[in-house]
Parts: structure tokens; sequence; C-alpha cells
């Protein structure tokens, strides 16, 4: 996907709260990004480091939660497992299926002085 | 520079004034952030047992401490999907006697473009401008069928076209020759068009109200499907040469959009490709996706595609 467009919406989203508390120094960021979401973790990653250096971030240990897939299926009426976004219901086979988890791409919190 | 569609930061060009990204990052006030607080999971695991937890718990974490993160590491995984890069300090969630605070954010990564997308949204509204998103693909035809879409419609509705390429007023000119206004965005670096490119567009346009802005995405089967730009609808257009198997190979684009035009429709006596399969596909990630087949050169579909934006457009008016 555009991981480093992600990167970018990450350090404004670091730097918002940066300057809106007063931190020092940012040891860590900690990331949802849902198995659904087309992103690469190792390339967000790696677009990261590239975009939080010279920033109070810069070196942060980056921690990337997955949250596992799992949809809504129209025909069975419940919740059913997803390995990918497009995936029939493991269940009936049919491609009616609402994605409910595993598409966040957040930030969930920060490690900060 | 991303190494996997190399968008990045760069230079934005608007109607050819330089606009460099990342200036203009201001800072928000914190109490306007919505802090979700504690919330429950479910997560799902592979075997297809689910248990729920409240999302701060602690975990087992296998570490990476001290290692560089390349794009080439390979990545540690834990049963419950964490991945830790970089080479911070030995990780705690809980800080211990440091300093260290754990602030909560719980933002969407993308949550600055779609507030943007949202004032778009809205700025359209207002003036019952009826705005298109057209995605796709480099060369699958989309201002060529702009350009027959003006042609169609002059007299008939006013039409406004936003133009996003990397690089070149080329689209832009193409439409303006037409009589429309047109601006160009160029992109730099950038795959796609975003909230804040688009609505800095509108302030340099004079868009008439009760219109058609037809906005006219950089050619990229990924990335713009991601970035909401305030459009009432995105448009994909899937080209008879590029073969049936996009929409499954890049399944965002296509199950974000509400309409397929199947596009040089003419060209199908000449190809193998198969148009139901294809259709088979873009309903399997889009079950409700309208399909016309069109092409700009016969004028197959056209009519149709004119009769959906006159519907949009009067559903808008
Ligand atoms: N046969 C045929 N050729 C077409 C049709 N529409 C466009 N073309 C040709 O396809 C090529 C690309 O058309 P464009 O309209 O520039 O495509 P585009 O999607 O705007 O391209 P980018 O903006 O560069 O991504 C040109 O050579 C057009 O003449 C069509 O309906 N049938
Ligand atoms: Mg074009
Ligand atoms: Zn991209
Ligand atoms: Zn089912």
């Amino acid at each position: 996907m555009h991981e480093m467009s992600l990167a970018e919406g990450v350090r404004g989203i670091v730097e918002e709260t940066v300057a809106a508390q007063g931190l020092r120094a940012v040891k860590a960021i900690v990331l949802e990004i849902g198995e659904l979401s087309s992103v690469e973790p190792d390339a967000l990653a790696f677009c990261l480091e590239a975009v939080l250096r010279d920033t109070v971030a810069e070196g942060a240990r980056i921690e990337i939660e997955r949250i596992a897939g799992a949809g809504w299926c129209l025909e069975c009426d419940r919740t059913v497992p997803l390995a990918q976004r497009y995936d029939a219901c493991p269940n009936c086979g049919g491609y009616r299926v609402q994605p409910t988890a595993g598409t966040e791409m957040r930030v969930r919190e920060l490690e900060a002085d | 520079m991303c190494t996997v569609c190399g968008c990045g930061s760069g230079e934005v060009k608007i109607g050819g004034a330089v606009r460099p990204r990342g200036a203009a990052r201001k800072p928000a006030a914190t109490r306007a952030w919505k802090a979700l607080g504690e919330h429950q999971h479910e997560h799902v695991h592979p075997d297809g047992t689910r248990h729920s937890h409240p999302h701060e718990h602690p975990h087992d974490h296998d570490h990476m401490h001290d290692a560089e993160p390349t794009a080439a590491m390979a990545h540690v995984e834990d049963g419950e999907g964490h991945l830790h890069f970089g080479a911070g300090p030995a990780h705690a969630h809980v800080p211990g006697l440091s300093q260290a605070q754990m602030v909560k954010i719980e933002r969407d990564i993308l949550g600055k473009n779609d507030l943007q997308a949202e004032a778009n949204r809205r700025w359209l509204a207002e003036r019952g401008i009826f705005a298109l998103n057209l995605v796709s693909s480099p060369g699958s035809g989309k201002t060529t069928l702009l350009v027959r879409t003006i042609n169609e419609l002059a007299g008939r509705v006013p039409v406004a076209v936003i133009e996003g390429d990397q690089q070149t007023e080329f689209d832009a000119e193409r439409i303006r020759a037409t009589g429309a206004p047109a601006l160009q965005i160029n992109t730099g670096k950038g795959c796609h068009l975003d909230a804040d490119m688009v609505g800095r567009a509108f302030e340099r346009m004079d868009l008439a109200e009760r219109s058609l802005l037809l906005i006219e995405n950089v050619g990229n089967l990924v990335c713009p499907a991601a970035f909401d730009l305030g459009e009432a609808h995105k448009v994909a257009i899937l080209s008879v040469t590029e073969g049936e198997d996009k929409p499954l190979k890049y399944p965002d684009l296509f199950a974000a959009a509400d309409l397929l035009l199947l596009n040089k429709v003419d060209l199908l006596p000449h190809l193998a490709f198969d148009v139901e399969r294809a259709i088979g596909y873009a309903r399997r990630v889009n079950p409700d996706v309208q399909v016309i087949r069109t092409s700009a050169v016969s004028g197959e579909g056209i009519a149709e595609w004119l009769a959906w934006i006159e519907r949009g457009l009067a559903g808008r008016a």
C-alpha cells in the first residue's frame, strides 16, 4: 500500500501530540494495523524510521499490533473469521461478508518522557 | 521513499504553484482528540476460535531490539500478532521507575485526510456540486473519456475538471481544449491525490453551483483507494487491455468504487479478454458495484454513463 503516506500520517499525529502535551522524547510508538488493511508492517516500520529522523521520535521503538480479521456474513447472519479482506465466508462460501475487524490503521499510544 | 509504491513527500504543484509538503502541519488541541479509552477487541484466530479482551492487556512479546529496521528484515510475530521494530530501550508497556509515561492517542492514521474529505464534501454539498473521483491504472482512458463526456454534456451541465498526475500539464491542457475549466495538480513523488490537495484546488477554481466536478486521480491501482477526497462516488475504470484479473489483484480500489467502467470495449474483437469473468471478479470484491461497458472511440455505453451522471446530479440538485 502507500506505506510512506501512512508513515507521514503517523509522524503528523506524533508531532501534534508532542506539541500539545509538551513531551520531550518519544521512546516508543504503538500502532494497530489490522490484518485486512493491506499495509505491509515491515515497509511501514522502514518508512517510519526514515520520516522520524530529526524529530523527537527519532529512533523510537515501533510496536505494531496486528488485529485479526473478522467479518459479518450476510448469508450466515453471523461473524466469521477472515484471513484476507476479500475472502469468501469460510462457512457458506459466499462473498457478502462485511469486514468488522482487521481494517484498523491507528496510532494507539506513545511511550514518552 | 516508499519501498512499496514509490510514493513519498515532495513538491506538490497546484495549478503551477508550488506547495512544499509538510510545511502546513499545525498542532491541534488535545481536547479535540477522541480518546476511545478502554474497549473490547474480538480476536478471531485462524483455527476459528475467538475471544474478546480489553484493549489494555499484558502480552508476551518477541522483541527485535537493537535490530536496524530494514524492509528486508524478517519480522517476529507472536500468537497475538504483534510486531516490533526499532532500536529503542528495553520495552515495557507499563513504565517502571523511569520518567516515561504512556500517552493514549487512539487516532486513525488517515484521520486527518478523512476530516478534510468531510469538509470538502460539505463544501460541495452546499453548492450542489456532484463530484466524481476517477481511479484507474495509467492509460486506462480516463482523460479521453472525460473529454468525450464534457463534449456530450456541453450546453446542458457545467463541468470542471481537477487533473492529478505526478508531472506535466498535458491532461489539463487536453481538457481546456474542450472549453471546460481544468486545474492540474502535480503530486511530484506522490502517487495519489489527497483531500487537502483537492480542498486547495477548490479555492483556486471558480466552480459553478449545480455543476459536475470530475477529478481524475493519479493513474495507480493502489493508493487512491485509501484516500477519500470528499467525492460523491469513486468511479473505477478498467480497460480491456489490462486483463480480467485486476479486480482480484488490486481489490481495494475496485471495492471502493460504486461504478466500474469497463473501458475501450471497441478493442474486444482483437483481444481474448473475458468480460463476464472480469465483472465476476469485480463483484467478488464488491457485490453491489454497477458496471457500464464504455468506449470513447465507438461511443458504446456513453449514453448509459451520461444517464448515470445525470441521475447523480438530480440527486444533488
Ligand atoms: N481503442 C481505444 N483507445 C482508447 C480509448 N480511450 C482511450 N484510448 C487510448 O488510450 C490511451 C490512453 O488514454 P488516456 O485518456 O490518456 O488515458 P488516461 O487514463 O487518462 O492516462 P493517464 O492520465 O496517463 O493515467 C490513448 O492512446 C488513447 O487514445 C477507447 O475507448 N478505445
Ligand atoms: Mg489522463
Ligand atoms: Zn503510494
Ligand atoms: Zn457465510
